[in-house]
This record gives structure tokens, C-alpha cells and sequence, in this order.
């Protein structure tokens, strides 16, 4: 043994097991990070394909609403994105899902088989929201009755209400709510439900709750009722304009809030007439709630945002409002790092013929009665389990944003499979916990020859490609324009070709290594080590670069030959494959690791199961 | 082989060394041997000891013969001189370049079929002659270019991968070196880096002629099971004789000391090289005691990897001939080249 090859340390990290499905599944970010696990890697390689039917039905086995979410998605997924850790830039994952969905050709010949014979459950869905439909989506190919209550005259909840159409198209939110209403689920629109015991007496065999979070909050500050003609909740106001109800606006508007919804309302103003719209929000700008990209589109339309400015009061003359005034704050910050705002003692009044208020909302559930079996918890919630989504009153469910406030729509469509699970479950007498079904996962080399292998593993240089808009000046005078163009299929490839295939994985095979360092030399961000085993914090501060990502794993080889074990951070591995290129035994290989999240509905999940053999 | 071009984008956490650069700044283009070549280690280890010594590479010379490892100056230290010789004739291009610009760095990359064969007169000058130069031998025990022929580094024991005999004994290279008084010679194996670097790194910092034969794995022709020169064998009869520090800071202390297990040997640069020795019974100043070893284990089989030698007092083939301080690119052109009056004086002054 040579000098360097340290004693033989029986302490230290253990193998990784590369079976447990959560293990490569971490290593894909981007789907590891989408709460519904949408298998991103491989429908950009489908797209980068051409393929945009297969890349779309892809994306609808597992978000169900792949051109609303291309265009609206939170996207959890972008931030997660090893691109984005190698340069500043993640990959552009949710408008290429908009480019599967723009590009696809006609789908209902793809849609699951709804059987002719019913298996006699009756399932009721509260509220017809991206919860309930992705239950109903889940749960009509297995044969049962959804019967849905909706209060409004059409489905898609806050996605059609709220969401204003210069951002989603009402075409699309169309397009893709009548696919799952078109399997032949009984919708009660213009419905509201008033009483859940009513709602149970009806005999169901399960009850889903997708009601969302529809209570605007309110700002209880003097004037506010005096000049409440001119005050709107933004996300009624929104809605009013969702249904025509509203068609035009004061010439100066303020907004009083700085979350998305905020951002959707200034930016709705500015196109019914609005000429001086201002964003106001109590804390400082970098802790603003609304994404990065949303604040970006607000201020590229011209409209400032005022941070620091808390409103102290409506200005009423003449019985109608006139202004609101702000005392301005200042954040300061106590040793555990925790904000406090206070006011400077400094005002300001703010002129204005409207105010739109977004500041955020509320759950409220007056039509759920208290003694039914169904336990309220804090802030007046519902206790419900966070794998099964049941309430404390079996066969009640909920999901989405009723079911732990305001979230999103990845998260409410991620809900709905998990509950669609469970209600099958309860409807056939199974454990919702113990018969849980596994997520599907398989491991396959890529290898096709010599040097080629099954995914462009070429790195592109490439940075973001910005995506194309309308000229803001036609977009700002008509609410209906919509302001994103999508990318047109050279610049969807250029985008796609910067994906770095993270569910290829890098599959090391101990015992067939020479420990010839041919890996350790040509990998170009310095993931591979051969070294002496020591605790985690030891050995990832002694890899060749030290790996100081923590929330990414080390992948850990039992002991080789000389004594030493193979440690690689999974941090920036660039899926290059260029270390089985060069290892001369093949102990490295790279093999595509597929992951299908498990649903109610296998069967459904006609293209998954093709991307898993 | 890699067909792929190693891409440019780089760990964002990657070291910089003192002249700003990262490791892959000190890289070549992608390496054409076979993948797990012991070669491709090598390079790795040059250009690792470049980059942690801060070298600037447009002060390097990389120089070479012919055979895979005569190749390799392509997959390093990309900004640098080069000149890829005839067969065997690296030498004396070394010696002819350090004697016009003494002021570059030589190093020299050699294969045990270009050395030990036809180039074994011209590597045997070399040293005689004390160029100050490194001169790395990549030792596979093979001809690997021409497809696996026995090459004199061969041990006699030693089978071809067809299982035919090596009829001759193989000349040791490191023993040829001590003998020809080269003031600098080390062993090392390309499997085991952590090793090797330092030794590099010694290399560059003696003046003089500095010699390393590297033990290199040729995985396609040499490294079956009755090969002496494969990784199984090599890790299981490696005996290091030393493990090697570079101290940089100049510490007044005199040439060398003995204190204990530790060597601490001056180099010409003012730093410090320590030698924590493994084996009590040489001495690496002494090269009747370095000899004796390397008969010895020899005889018993081992490799034995280290510095086998080191003596820094001798001066090199400048010193020695009291040629011009300055490289001559840097003479005055009247200085260099006095003109037809000087000429005539000279000659005249040799009738
Ligand atoms: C202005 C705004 C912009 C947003 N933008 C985005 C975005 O860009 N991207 C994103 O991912 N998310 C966005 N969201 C959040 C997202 O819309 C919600 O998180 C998501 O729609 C929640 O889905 P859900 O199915 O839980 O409920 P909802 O979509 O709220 O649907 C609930 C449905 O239930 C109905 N309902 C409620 N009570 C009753 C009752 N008693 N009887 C009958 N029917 C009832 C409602 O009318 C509604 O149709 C935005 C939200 C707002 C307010
Ligand atoms: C003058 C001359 N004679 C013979 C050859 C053929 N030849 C090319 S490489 C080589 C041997 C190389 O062996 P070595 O130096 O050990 O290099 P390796 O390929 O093993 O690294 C020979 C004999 C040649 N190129 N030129
Ligand atoms: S590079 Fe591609 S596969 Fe990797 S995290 Fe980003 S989107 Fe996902
Ligand atoms: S695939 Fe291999 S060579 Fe490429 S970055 Fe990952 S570990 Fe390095
Ligand atoms: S290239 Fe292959 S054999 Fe060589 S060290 Fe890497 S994994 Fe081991
Ligand atoms: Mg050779």
C-alpha cells in the first residue's frame, strides 16, 4: 500500500443505497422539487425532439393542466435547477412546458377510457378549482361518479377568476377544464354549497373539499367605510373582471399590497384606464411576497413600487375617497435576525381615485358545520393529515388551497392526486397509510455504442432564452392581449438543449474499478474524489473542491482496493457522462433514472409507463 | 478516447492559486489514449503541481519524442511552449533550447521505449551534462504506440499480454540516473497522486537535472496479470520510501539536516523541501546508500517509489560552461553577433 492511501478507517459515511427511489430522485432537482413530480428532464428532451404531443400528454399524466401551468406555474422547480447553482440562470422549465402545450397536435384520442360501467361510488367535489378537478381527473377513469358543486357559472376556480387573461388566455383555462369535464362529471355550476351536513346527507361515498382560501383580507383603518365604493378586495375585484362585471377604472389607483395578487391587480388597472397606478407595501422591497418575474413584468409596464409605506388612513372628502395616507417604516432587525417595521414618523399622502387592497387571504368555512365529527384546529382550519389529505370525519377530504391556506396551483393539483389515492382507498376498505401505492421507479444504462449515448450530453453554453413579447404598448390597451408570446420552436430547443438531463445518473459499480483516476481528471466541474473515508462534515470538507451545498447528497462507494472509497458531490454534476466515457472498465455507466409519482390512476398514466420501460 | 470536448464551465468554488488561475487553466485539450491510460494521470499530475506552485505557463517549455506518452504535452498546460521531437531525440532539443534561453522552465516528457531504447545515448548525455531540466519518464514497460512490444524497462519475469517471455533483464533508468550523477532522482506511480505532486513539485524547484521515472499502466497492452507494470502489481509491491512537503517560505537553515525520520533539504529557489522518510536505513544524500537500496528491494521485487537521490550542491550546464547570464534572445544583437572585424580578431588569435 502507498504512503498517501490512509489507514483503512472503519468509521465514517456509509455506501449509498442506490435503491431507495428517493435517493436519484433528489439528484433530478427540478422534479424532486415540483410538488406533483412532474418528470421534467425527460419531456424537455422530448420537446427538444419535436415531439410536443407526447412531451404535453407527459405533463398532463402528471400536472393535469400543462398549458395553464406553462404559462402560471409557481414553478418551485426553477429555483431548484442545478443550472441555476452553475450559472446564474436555472433553465427556462415552465415556458417549455408551454411550448409542449402550444406545439401539441389533437390529444382527446390520448385521453384515458372513462368505463361505460360504473364501479357505484358517487364522489362529491366541493368547489371546482385545480383540487377538485385533478380528483375528478383521477378518479373518472376508475369508474366512479364525480358530482362537482361550484358556486360560479364555470369551472377552473381562482385560475379563471383571478388570474387576469393577459397572462392565461381564457381559451386555454377552456381547453383544458373541458378535458376533464368532458370524462362526464356531473358539474353543479352556480351551486354554492351552504351547509356540508346537507352536502353528507346526500349520501356520498366520499367528500372532497376544494374550496380554496376566497376571503379577500380587509383593512380595518379609518376611512374605510366611508370610502368603501371606492375600496375593492383585489380578488373580488379581479373575479368582477374575469366575468365582465367590471370594465373600467379610476385614472389614479392605489394598490395596497405586494404579493402576486397585487402585481396581477396593478397590472389589470393600468389596462382598464388606470394612468397612475402605484404598488404600496409595508416592508422593504426585497422581502416583497410576489416572484421575482412578476415584479419584473409590473415594473417593465411602468408601474413604481413604494416600499416601506404602511397606510395609516383613507382620506375622505366630500364623503369619497381621496387618498391614502402612508407613515413610512423602516425594517430593523433584533440578533435572532427577526424584522420589526418601525415608523419613521414621516407621512405621506398618496392622491387616488381607487384602492385596490392585496393583502392576502383568508380561509373561511361558515357552511361547514361544528358538529359533524370534523375537528377545527388553529386560525379556525381544519385538522387534515398531510399524506392522506382526510379530515378528523372519515371520508371527508380536503385539498388545495382550503386545505392549508393560500398556496398555488402545482400544490392544489398535487393535493388532489394524493387524495384522489386516498378516497379510492376509503372506498375499498384499505388502509389510506399501509396500502399506499409506490412510486414507480426504474434505472436504465443509456449506452448505446462506444461514445454515444441515448441523451445529447453535449453541455451548452448557452444562457437563458428570454422569452418574446407583445409590444407593451398594444398589450397595456387591451386586458385580453395576451403579454407573453411563448418561445417558437428554434428558441424552445436553444432553451432545451441547456437542460442538463439530471435524471441521467452517474451509477458507479465498485468492484469493477482500477482506481485509475481517468474519471477524477476529466470531470469538468470536479465531482468525483478518491479518498480516505471520514464523517460527512470531514470528508466534505477534504474533496478536491469542498462540498459546501449541503442539501445535496454524496454519493459513497464501499471500500475499493486501496482502501480508499469513491466519494462524489452530486452538487454540479453536469450528467456529462464523460466520466463513463473515459473509465476503461465501465465502472461508471449512465442510466436514465425514471420516477412516476404514484396516483390513483396507474392505468391513467398511459406515457409515464412509456417513459419507464 | 473522447470523442466530447471537455466543456469550459468550471466548479464556481475551484481554487485560485497566487496568479489568479484555476487547475483548468493549466489544462490541454482532451486526451486521445486510451481511457485509463496511466499517461492521462500524469498530466493530471503536472498540471496540478503547475497550478499549486503558481507557475505562469508562457514560461514553461514542454518538450518530447515519440510513443503515447511523447503525445501527452498536448493535454497540458495548453498555454506553453512546445516542441514534439523525433524518436529519441528530446534530449538534445532540451539541451539546445535551455542553452539559447536559459531563463525558461524545460520540462521534459519521455516514454521507457524512447528513453531506454533509441534515445538511451542522448538521455545519458542529458544528465552528464547536468541540463537543468525536469525529465519525466512515463514507464509502461512497453512500446504502447506501436502496439505492445517488450521495451528494455521490461522486468525479465514479465510476460506479454500474449503470455510470451521477456528474454532480457531491464535496465533500471533510476539507477542509470544515480550512476550518471544525476542530482535529482525520484520514482513515482501514477496511481497514487497524492504521492507523485510532491515530487513534481521538488522537480521544478531543483536546479538541474531532475529526474523522475513514473511507473505508468498501459491498460491496453500492460495490464494483465503476469505484467509487472500493471496497477494490481504495482499497488501490491509499491514500497514509498518517503512522503514530501514543499515549505516555500525561506527559512535560514543550512543544506541539509538530519533530524530524526525528517530530511529538510534547501532548494536553489531559497525554499524548503522536508523529507519524512519511511525507511531509516538509506540516505537520499548519499548515492552509494540510494543504490544499495534500490538493488536490494529490487532483488525482493518491490517497487520502490520516492526521492532515491538528491544532491544540490553540483552546479549545471550553464555554471559549468560560464555561458552569458542572459538568454540570448535578450543579447544585443551587435553583443551576439560581433560582426567579420571580431570574427577575424578571434581567428587570428587561433593561428
Ligand atoms: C390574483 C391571484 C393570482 C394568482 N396567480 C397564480 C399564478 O400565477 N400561479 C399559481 O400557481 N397560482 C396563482 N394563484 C393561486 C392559485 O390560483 C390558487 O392557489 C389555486 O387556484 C388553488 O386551487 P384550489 O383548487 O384549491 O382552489 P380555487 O382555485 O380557489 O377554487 C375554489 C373554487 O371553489 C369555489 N367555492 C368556494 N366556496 C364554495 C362554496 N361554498 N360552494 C361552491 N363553490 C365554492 C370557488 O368559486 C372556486 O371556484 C393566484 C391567486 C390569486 C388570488
Ligand atoms: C526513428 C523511429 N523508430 C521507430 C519508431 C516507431 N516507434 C514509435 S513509438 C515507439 C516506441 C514508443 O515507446 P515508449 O517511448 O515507451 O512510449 P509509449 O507509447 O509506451 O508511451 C516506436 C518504436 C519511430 N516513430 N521512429
Ligand atoms: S438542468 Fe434540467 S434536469 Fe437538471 S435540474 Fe435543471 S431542468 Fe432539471
Ligand atoms: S457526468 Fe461524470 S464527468 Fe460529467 S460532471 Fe458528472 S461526474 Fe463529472
Ligand atoms: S475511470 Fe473507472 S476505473 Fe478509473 S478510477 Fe474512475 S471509475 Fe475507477
Ligand atoms: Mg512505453
Amino acid at each position: 500500500m502507498s504512503s498517501t492511501d490512509v489507514a483503512v478507517k472503519s468509521r465514517g459515511m456509509r455506501p449509498t443505497d442506490i435503491t431507495d427511489p428517493d435517493y436519484f430522485h433528489k439528484v433530478v432537482d427540478c422534479q424532486w422539487a415540483c410538488p406533483a413530480h412532474t418528470p421534467v428532464p425527460e419531456y424537455i428532451r422530448l420537446i427538444a425532439q419535436g415531439r410536443y404531443t407526447d412531451a404535453y400528454m407527459l405533463n398532463w399524466e402528471s400536472n393535469v393542466f400543462p398549458g395553464i401551468l406553462g404559462r402560471t406555474c409557481d414553478r418551485p422547480c426553477e429555483p431548484a435547477c442545478r443550472r441555476g447553482r452553475l450559472e446564474d440562470k436555472p433553465v427556462a422549465i415552465c415556458r417549455l412546458k408551454r411550448v409542449a402545450a402550444d406545439f401539441r397536435g389533437d390529444v382527446s384520442g390520448l385521453m384515458p377510457k372513462i368505463p361505460k360501467k360504473k364501479n357505484g361510488k358517487c364522489i362529491a367535489l366541493l368547489g371546482a378549482g385545480p383540487a377538485s378537478l385533478t380528483v375528478a381527473r383521477d378518479l373518472m377513469p376508475l369508474g366512479y361518479t364525480c358530482v362537482l358543486f361550484e358556486k360560479d357559472p364555470r369551472g377552473g376556480g381562482l385560475m379563471r377568476t383571478n388570474i387576469p387573461s393577459f397572462r392565461l388566455p381564457e381559451k386555454v383555462i377552456n381547453e383544458e377544464v373541458d378535458m376533464i369535464l368532458g370524462m362526464g362529471v356531473e358539474a353543479r355550476f352556480g351551486h354554492e354549497v351552504t351547509s356540508l351536513k346537507a352536502v353528507l346527507d346526500e349520501g356520498f361515498d366520499g367528500v372532497f373539499v376544494g374550496t380554496g382560501a376566497p376571503r379577500g383580507k380587509d383593512l380595518e383603518i379609518p376611512g374605510r367605510e366611508e370610502a368603501a365604493r371606492n375600496i375593492h378586495i383585489g380578488i373580488d375585484w379581479l373575479t368582477s373582471i374575469a366575468f365582465e362585471h367590471v370594465k373600467k377604472i379610476g385614472k389614479r389607483v392605489v394598490v395596497i399590497g405586494g404579493g402576486n395578487t397585487a402585481m396581477d391587480c396593478c397590472r389589470s388597472a393600468i389596462r382598464l384606464g388606470g394612468k397612475d397606478v402605484r404598488v404600496t407595501v409595508r416592508s422593504p422591497r426585497a422581502d416583497m411576497k410576489a416572484s421575482d418575474w412578476e415584479i419584473e413584468d409590473a415594473e417593465r409596464e411602468g408601474i413604481p413600487i413604494f416600499d416601506n409605506h404602511q397606510p395609516s388612513e383613507f382620506i375622505v372628502e366630500n364623503g369619497k375617497l381621496a387618498g391614502v395616507k402612508f407613515a413610512r417604516m423602516s425594517a430593523e432587525y433584533d440578533k435572532d435576525g427577526r424584522r420589526k417595521l418601525i415608523p419613521t414618523g414621516e407621512e405621506v399622502v398618496f392622491e387616488c381615485d381607487d384602492v385596490l387592497m392585496a393583502i392576502g387571504q383568508d380561509n373561511a368555512f361558515p357552511w361547514i358545520e361544528r358538529d359533524i365529527g370534523l375537528e377545527f384546529g388553529e386560525w379556525e382550519m381544519p385538522i387534515v393529515d398531510k399524506t392522506t389529505m382526510m379530515s378528523t370525519r372519515p371520508g371527508v377530504f380536503f385539498g388545495g388551497d382550503a386545505g392549508w391556506g393560500p398556496e398555488n396551483i402545482i400544490w392544489a393539483v398535487a393535493h388532489g392526486h394524493q387524495a384522489a389515492i386516498s378516497i379510492d382507498l376509503h372506498c375499498s376498505g384499505q388502509s389510506l397509510t399501509a396500502s399506499r401505492p409506490a412510486p414507480g421507479t426504474s434505472l436504465v444504462s443509456q449506452k448505446m455504442g462506444m461514445h454515444e449515448w441515448s441523451y445529447a450530453n453535449d453541455y451548452s453554453e448557452d444562457s437563458r432564452v428570454a422569452v418574446p413579447h407583445v409590444a407593451t404598448k398594444k398589450s397595456l390597451k387591451n386586458l385580453k392581449v395576451e403579454v407573453e408570446l411563448g418561445y417558437d420552436v428554434e428558441l424552445a430547443l436553444e432553451e432545451a438543449e441547456r437542460c442538463l438531463n439530471c435524471d441521467v445518473q452517474t451509477v458507479f459499480v465498485r468492484n469493477l474499478c482500477i482506481e485509475c483516476d481517468a474519471c477524477v481528471d476529466i470531470c469538468p466541474v470536479d465531482c468525483i474524489n478518491f479518498t480516505a473515508n471520514g464523517e460527512e462534515q470531514e470528508l466534505r470538507q477534504s474533496l478536491r473542491v469542498p462540498a459546501a451545498n449541503a442539501e445535496q447528497d454524496l454519493y459513497i462507494s464501499d471500500q475499493l482496493k486501496t482502501g480508499r472509497i469513491m466519494a462524489k458531490d452530486e452538487d454540479l454534476c453536469l450528467h456529462c457522462g464523460l466520466c463513463a466515457e473515459r473509465c476503461p472498465t465501465g465502472a461508471w455507466d449512465m442510466q436514465k433514472f425514471t420516477y412516476v409519482e404514484r396516483q390513483a390512476n396507474p392505468v391513467g398514466q398511459v406515457n409515464c409507463m412509456a417513459y419507464i420501460s | 478516447m473522447t470523442y466530447m470536448k471537455k466543456p469550459n464551465v468550471r466548479h464556481p468554488g475551484l481554487r485560485k492559486n497566487d496568479l489568479g488561475l484555476t487547475r483548468r487553466d493549466y489544462e490541454g485539450l482532451v486526451s486521445t489514449l486510451c481511457a485509463g491510460c496511466g499517461h492521462d494521470s500524469i498530466s493530471a499530475a503536472i498540471i496540478e503541481a503547475c497550478f499549486e506552485l503558481d507557475l505562469p505557463a508562457h514560461r514553461l517549455a514542454k518538450l518530447s519524442g515519440i510513443g503515447c506518452s511523447s503525445k501527452t504535452p498536448t493535454y497540458f498546460l495548453n498555454r506553453s511552449h512546445g516542441f514534439n521531437s523525433v524518436h529519441g531525440r528530446m534530449p538534445s532539443i532540451a539541451t539546445g533550447a535551455n542553452l539559447a534561453n536559459r531563463d525558461l522552465i524545460y520540462l521534459g516528457v519521455s516514454g521507457d521505449g524512447d528513453t531506454a531504447s533509441i534515445g538511451l545515448g542522448q538521455f545519458c548525455h542529458a544528465m552528464r551534462r547536468r541540463v537543468n531540466m525536469i525529465y519525466i519518464v512515463e514507464n509502461n514497460g512497453t512500446y504502447g504506440l506501436t502496439k505492445g512490444q517488450f521495451s528494455a524497462t521490461s522486468d525479465r519475469v514479465s510476460k506479454s499480454k500474449k503470455g510470451e517471455a521477456n528474454l532480457f533483464e531491464a535496465i533500471d533508468l533510476c539507477t542509470l540516473a544515480i550512476h550518471l550523477g544525476a542530482g535529482f532522482v525520484a520514482r513515482g506511480f501514477s496511481g497514487d497522486k497524492g504521492h507523485l505532486v510532491p515530487l513534481i513539485k521538488a522537480a521544478f524547484r531543483y536546479n538541474g537535472f531532475a529526474f523522475i521515472d513514473i511507473v505508468s499502466p498501459c491498460v491496453t497492452f500492460n495490464d494483465h496479470e503476469d505484467s509487472t507494470k500493471s496497477y494490481d502489481y504495482v499497488r501490491a509491491h509499491n514500497e514509498a520510501m518517503d512522503r514530501l512537503d514543499l515549505v516555500p517560505e525561506r527559512e535560514e537553515i543550512t543544506a541539509h539536516t538530519e533530524e530524526g525520520q525528517t530530511t529538510t533539504v534547501r532548494m536553489h529557489d531559497g525554499s524548503l523541501m522536508r523529507l519524512h522518510k519511511l525507511d531509516d536505513n538509506y540516505d537520499p544524500c548519499d548515492s552509494e546508500s540510494a543504490l544499495t537500496t534500490l538493488r536490494k528491494r529490487y532483488a525482493k521485487g518491490q517497487v520502490v517509489t520516492g526521492l532515491l537521490h538528491i544532491d544540490n550542491t553540483d552546479a549545471d550546464l550553464h555554471e559549468l560552461l560560464g555561458t552569458t547570464k542572459q538568454p540570448l534572445n535578450a543579447v544585443p544583437m551587435g553583443d551576439l553577433c560581433p560582426g567579420n572585424a571580431e570574427l577575424a580578431k578571434i581567428n587570428k588569435s587561433l593561428r
